[in-house]
């Protein structure tokens, strides 16, 4: 590691990650909206009609990206967190709270629209089985993450304190990925692998990783948005922060 | 996928309430989620700057 071009270990300061970070939303925004209005095109316009579940599908374009989202976003903010615990790091706990709100949004999201999906599908909006259940835990981990670190008024305490919460739930995203297989569940089995073709029509496959890669953009552009207003709520007592909020008068 | 109509296209095949109970909410959070975000950073640049009068009027008043 003789002289880098760039020095990457540079943005781990708040002060250096904070424009770059706003340089870099926008693009990551934009790349969802691009992403988004194709894949709605396909899902609406140029998906066909499912010979089982007729229009109902169609919220496959919506409810998987969430779904996946959630459980993405978890492990990248533990991931984050473990990191900030390790290294004491300010700005990967930043990172990390940056994180939560928008995964527990997708959590949240990945529940209300398949409950939606199965009314009609199973005749039913909810049930007990491994997949809802884990997913609905999944959602109660982001909700505590956030609760606990609201809770303690010192932020490097906080973010310990979130860090060991994040990490024990790890294990969470595993059961709801493996859920569908171990257990006999009412949700269905993975059409979708990593070692074999998808077992849904080639257009619906293409619509939804679309819609998931615009979901995944705009959580990163959001996050970046979001850990922004961290840094400025968290180095308030910085000088540099001082005069930007001055230059902003 | 070609719909006979529009009003085909809302009806959702019957599933209307569903499909669209789905992409209504989806599409309300993820526009909702970047105003909250914008009122989070308006917020934190305020405390900064009334921090900063308070600061500069305890300066005065020390000096003073």
């Amino acid at each position: 590691m003789s002289r880098p071009i760039v020095n990457w270990f540079r943005f781990s300061s708040p002060q250096a990650f904070y424009p770059l970070a706003g340089t870099l939303a926008p693009w990551f925004a934009a790349a969802a909206a691009l992403l988004a209005a194709t894949g709605l095109y396909i899902a609406f316009f140029v998906a066909p009609t499912d010979f089982q579940q007729g229009e109902a599908y169609r919220i496959i374009f919506v409810h998987v990206p969430a779904s996946w989202m959630s459980m993405f976003i978890y492990v990248v903010m533990a991931g984050w967190a473990g990191l900030g615990l390790v290294l004491n790091s300010r700005l990967s706990g930043m990172m990390a709270s940056a994180l939560a709100p928008t995964g527990a949004m997708f959590a949240f999201l990945s529940l209300w629209t398949g409950a939606l999906w199965g009314r009609p599908t199973w005749g039913t909006y909810w049930v007990w089985d491994a997949r809802l259940t884990s997913e609905l835990i999944l959602l109660f981990l982001y909700l505590g993450f956030m609760a606990l670190q609201a809770a303690i008024d010192d932020a490097r305490r906080a973010d310990k304190a979130g860090a060991v919460l994040a990490l024990v739930g790890v294990v969470n995203i595993p059961i709801i990925y493996f859920s569908v297989q171990w257990w006999n569940t009412l949700h269905q089995g993975a059409s979708v692998s990593l070692t074999r073709a998808p077992t849904m029509a080639a257009i619906m496959f293409t619509g939804m990783i679309v819609m998931v890669f615009a979901f995944w953009m705009y959580a990163i552009a959001v996050s970046l948005a979001r850990v922004r207003a961290i840094i400025l709520e968290r180095e308030r007592h910085a000088g540099w922060v001082l005069e930007l909020a001055e230059g902003r008068a | 996928m070609s719909w006979a109509s529009a009003t085909e296209f809302f009806a959702m095949g019957g599933y209307a309430p569903f499909v669209w109970g789905s992409f209504a909410v989806t599409a309300l959070c993820i526009l909702v989620e970047p105003l909250l975000i914008r009122a989070r950073r308006r917020r934190a640049l305020e405390a900064l700057k009334r921090a900063a009068v308070s600061a500069t009027r305890v300066k005065h008043e020390a000096a003073a």
